[in-house]
């Protein structure tokens, strides 16, 4: 079995995997970091969003081989410590979120829309934008509200530094 | 209302869990040992099982068996059932055809499954399946309703002739008919309402753990009502009996109404745990979701109102036919009967209402409860009627509604429900308002000059809500009583657990049926933990379902928190002498009024608990339990409007607006409370424009994936503008009626009836998809 070895959430990690190893399986299976779902195994709905070199991929369409030496960021590895990324804080001021399945995907994505966006972001460029994110309960009426929310914070925050 | 009380948007003290992929759903969990399961699943619609070979797939290193229907049937597992009796007109049980776990001998849907391999992990069991050699011989199938009840058609069961589970009726035939036989005005609709396919985002899973020493099964899986399970799998399919059994939903994504029913593989994961003396894992992909999880709604129907010459409704008279799938799911006779004939009489004060409904079987996958379940069928007829019925009689249709809403309570409908409280004028002023009504005749005109079709559809619903009391469902059919069950447990530092029988599966009960805590002791929610979701920690419960855990889940414990206050002033009294009933509680804190003593919640339950100092015959302890019933069904009710705007060119809809004004009575979270009517109009909006299920003429699903079912997507849907009347539910203690359904319930009919105000044409189908607008534009 090939080797394959990646830094995961800012930890470097290796495995010997089955060729057919999705990255979203070795996220899941290898590394237990469950935040990351699958839910359509199609690429359509999303709730397998991870970054990876900084930008948003779906884990399930991805050999884990095609990540070797790559960097990726999972929803476990956004946070500061305790410190809630500014797009984790905004889905649970605005209840942008209910069965929470969906979430970890939409957020990944929602911070590469911010980051692609910067401030020029509007309701219409949101909800455009996360076509590739299906969520069954919220109707993203609060997702959108979370997602423009989050884009303000992050200018603050961006700013700050 | 305190911060934290009832009516306080606080945010959800479930969500640091989910927004930083610490949820635990049952995919995430990995037991010692486990092996994996993969169905082996028809290809055919209608076939004869003639052969299994399994010999190359066991030859595959890390396979440990391959199960089949003849071992299940030879062990014994029961057959899945249907637990409401519905009777025919000549009061005739239901025609209920056998559905084994897997297939023993017939198939009679594409995915039902006919084995299962099970082997060290997930692939090499998919790759096993792909040795495992199954020939069929096919039989004729039947895909949709028309083809199941022609004359010669295939047959699905011995047990039912002609397809035909059960004809039902409601109401009084004889009185319809003269009503109409003498109404100045009769207006008729036919219509379809699609089949919907649930997708809640996390697919089903299962995993089954059999300990071979103590006999004892833990089964982790996602469901809705893990008692309800529990039971079901203990009492009906002989699996184990409940105290060997625990039944564990932890976090669950969405259910829908899809995640309430016992399933096949829930089954044979336990069965094959036993078998192979080690736990069996199984996880949904999502094709197979399509394939297995219980599709909604699928019925045909006519509808005919009858009218007086002042425009008020003088009868109603309904034929549906409901596609019930190949075989009775847990509570399929339930929906187009008792959950939907029931809610004909809408808003609206009719004296007389007869439904018919036929129950058909075909080749597919089988229909149950999704998402308002029988109550979007009623709603959607009676407010396609009530438009339709406007623009035949030349009507606004606002004021053809409030010149039939019902207006004095309680009201007694001729169709069983009698509605307890309202005020359907308040929503639809208050809809009419949100919307701009008065300015839509010129936002039309301007829209006109721009080359574009805008319409206006209003939809009045009602619902029955909470699924209960026990007795009246009992009388209707239901094998189950349907309370719910809490306890409240306050430990002794005065922190509190509540454990409760309904389960959240994202409608937030963690934080509101701690504010409900809050409300009554003045203790922090933080100081509050919610459990629920297992049978070894909770000792009973029905369950998530039918917009229930406000009405009766929190009754209940509002019942068990009476107990637990009770029993504390009695503690207080004893302490500060004083009299019970001059002790109140305030901030968690138990007051004696007109004085400066007090005791704090935590020094009465740390008295309850030293039992150094309690009254004479009092036991220790701080725990009390209550099994709720309500008196009555809750029926929120409300107005959705909406605008929209149609390219005559290319038949796409836009949205313009859509205002949606609720009553569901007190609200514990209006934060919460609009996310649920948020999602609700989405499914509903899904309905009307985009999700359409298609099988083909042999029984294949054409629409067994998200590249070819079209679920909502945000920019698909619009911004919603939400607004809320008040009435309180006299049936239970918090004057609340449930909300979980309301926007799948009202807002089909206001999509539809918008688009046909746009275009102009009453004949439009749901999904209304620009080219099924297109084509009704250009004929």
């Amino acid at each position: 079995m090939p080797a394959v070895k990646l830094t995961v959430n800012g930890k470097a990690v290796s495995g010997d995997v089955e060729d057919r190893t999705l990255l979203v399986q070795f996220l899941r299976d290898t590394l237990g970091l469950t935040g990351t779902h699958v839910g359509c195994d199609t690429s359509q709905c999303g709730a397998c969003v991870v970054h990876i070199d900084g930008r948003a991929v779906k884990s399930c369409t991805v050999l884990v081989g095609q990540a070797n030496d790559a960097n990726v960021t999972t929803i476990e590895g956004i946070a500061r410590g305790d410190e809630l990324h500014p797009m984790q804080a905004a889905f649970r001021d605005n209840h942008g979120l209910q069965c929470g399945f969906c979430t970890p995907g939409m957020i990944m994505s929602a911070i590469d829309i911010v980051k692609r966006h910067g401030g020029s972001l509007d309701e219409a460029t949101v909800r455009q934008e996360l076509e590739g994110n299906i969520c069954r309960c919220t109707g993203y009426h609060n997702i959108v509200k979370s997602v423009l929310d989050a884009a303000g914070r992050m200018k603050v925050s961006q700013a700050a530094e | 209302m305190g911060l934290e009380g009832i009516g306080a948007s606080v945010v959800r003290k479930e969500d640091k869990r989910f927004i930083t992929g610490k949820g635990r759903y049952t995919d995430d969990i990995r037991l010692h040992g486990m092996t994996h399961a993969h169905f082996i699943r028809s290809p055919h619609a209608h076939a004869k099982v003639k052969s299994i070979d399994s010999a190359e797939a066991m030859k595959i290193p890390g396979v440990v068996a391959v199960l089949a229907g003849k071992e299940l049937v030879e062990d014994k597992i029961g057959n899945l059932i249907c637990g409401w009796m519905v009777h025919s007109k000549d009061g005739t049980p239901m025609k209920m055809g056998a559905f084994p776990a897997l297939a023993p001998d017939t198939v009679r849907f594409v995915g039902q499954a006919v084995a299962v391999v099970i082997a060290d992990s997930k692939n090499l069991a998919r790759d096993a399946a792909e040795k495992v050699t199954v020939t069929y011989k096919e039989l004729p199938a039947v895909a949709d309703i028309r083809s199941a009840i022609a004359p010669g058609a295939p047959q699905l069961h011995p047990e039912a002739p002609g397809n035909v589970v059960y004809d039902w009726a409601l109401g009084d035939e004889a009185a319809t008919n003269a009503a109409f036989a003498t109404a100045a005005n009769v207006v008729s609709i036919e219509l379809t309402n699609n089949r919907l396919v649930p997708n809640a985002m996390e697919p089903r899973s299962a995993i089954a753990d059999y300990d071979t020493a103590e006999e004892h099964f833990t089964l982790y899986t996602t469901s809705q009502n893990p008692h309800v399970a529990r039971l079901v799998l203990s009492a009906f399919y002989n699996i184990a009996p409940e105290h060997k059994l625990r039944v564990i939903a932890p976090d669950v994504g969405g259910g829908f109404g899809s995640k309430i029913f016992i399933y096949p593989e829930e089954m044979v994961a336990l069965w094959a745990s036993k078998k192979v003396s080690r736990p069996v894992k199984w996880t949904s992909d999502r094709t197979e979701a399509f394939l297995t999880d219980a599709h909604g709604r699928d019925h045909l129907s006519k509808g005919e109102i009858a009218f007086d010459k002042d425009n008020k409704i003088v009868g109603l008279r309904v034929k549906t036919h409901a596609n019930f799938g190949a075989y009775m799911s847990l509570f399929s006779s339930s929906v187009p009967t008792y959950l939907y004939a029931t809610l004909l009489s809408g808003q609206y004060e009719i004296p007389v209402i007869y439904c018919e409904v036929d129950a058909v079987y075909t080749n597919t996958v089988p229909v149950d409860a999704y998402r308002g379940a029988g109550r979007p069928e009623a709603s959607f007829l009676i407010e396609r009627l009530m438009e339709t019925a406007a623009r035949k009689l030349k009507v606004d249709p606002a004021e053809l509604r409030r010149k039939n809403f019902i207006t004095s309570f309680p009201h007694q409908t001729p169709v069983i429900m009698a509605y307890d409280a309202g005020d359907f004028n308040a929503s639809l002023d208050s809809a009419l308002k949100a919307i701009d009504y008065a300015g839509f005749a010129a936002r039309k005109e301007k829209a006109k000059k721009e080359g574009k079709l805008r319409g206006l559809g209003f939809s009045c619903y009602i619902e029955a809500c909470g699924i209960a009391p026990s007795k009246a469902v009992g009388s209707l059919g239901a094998g189950v009583g349907l309370w719910e069950s809490a306890e409240v447990r306050v430990n002794p530092v005065g922190t509190i657990e509540i454990l409760t029988g309904s389960h959240s599966h994202g409608q937030g009960h963690e934080t509101t049926f701690a504010q409900v805590v809050a409300e009554r002791l003045g203790v922090p929610i933080s100081q509050v933990s919610i459990v629920h979701g297992d049978t070894d920690k909770v000792q009973f419960g029905m369950g998530t379902y039918g917009s229930r855990s406000a009405a009766v889940g929190m009754s209940a414990i509002v019942k068990a928190l009476e107990k637990v206050e009770a029993k504390a002033k009695k503690i207080v009294s004893h302490h500060l002498e004083a009299s019970e009933d001059d002790i109140i509680i305030e901030d968690g804190n138990f007051k004696v009024t007109g004085t400066d003593k007090s005791m704090a919640l935590a020094n009465v339950a740390l008295a309850a608990y030293t039992a150094h100092n309690l009254p004479p015959g009092m036991e220790p302890g701080l725990k009390e339990g209550a099994f709720y019933d309500p008196t009555n069904f809750t029926f929120p009710a409300g107005a959705y409007i909406c605008e929209v705007e149609v390219d005559a060119g290319t038949g796409k809809t836009s949205f313009v607006n859509f205002v949606a004004a609720d009553d569901f009575g007190r609200l514990i979270n209006p934060m919460i409370v609009e996310g649920q009517v948020h999602g609700g109009l989405a499914q509903g909006i899904g309905q009307a424009i985009l999700e359409g299920t298609v099988y083909d003429k042999s029984g294949q699903l054409i629409t067994a994936s998200f590249m070819d079912y079209s679920m909502p997507r945000a920019d698909d849907l619009p911004s919603f503008k939400l607004s809320h009347t008040t009435t309180l539910c006299p049936g239970n203690p918090l004057g609340v009626k449930g909300c979980g359904e309301a926007g799948a319930i009202g807002a089909s009919a206001a999509v539809i009836n918008a688009i046909t105000d746009a275009i102009g044409h009453e004949r439009l189908e749901m999904p209304a998809t620009p080219d099924r607008v297109w084509a009704a534009i250009h004929g």
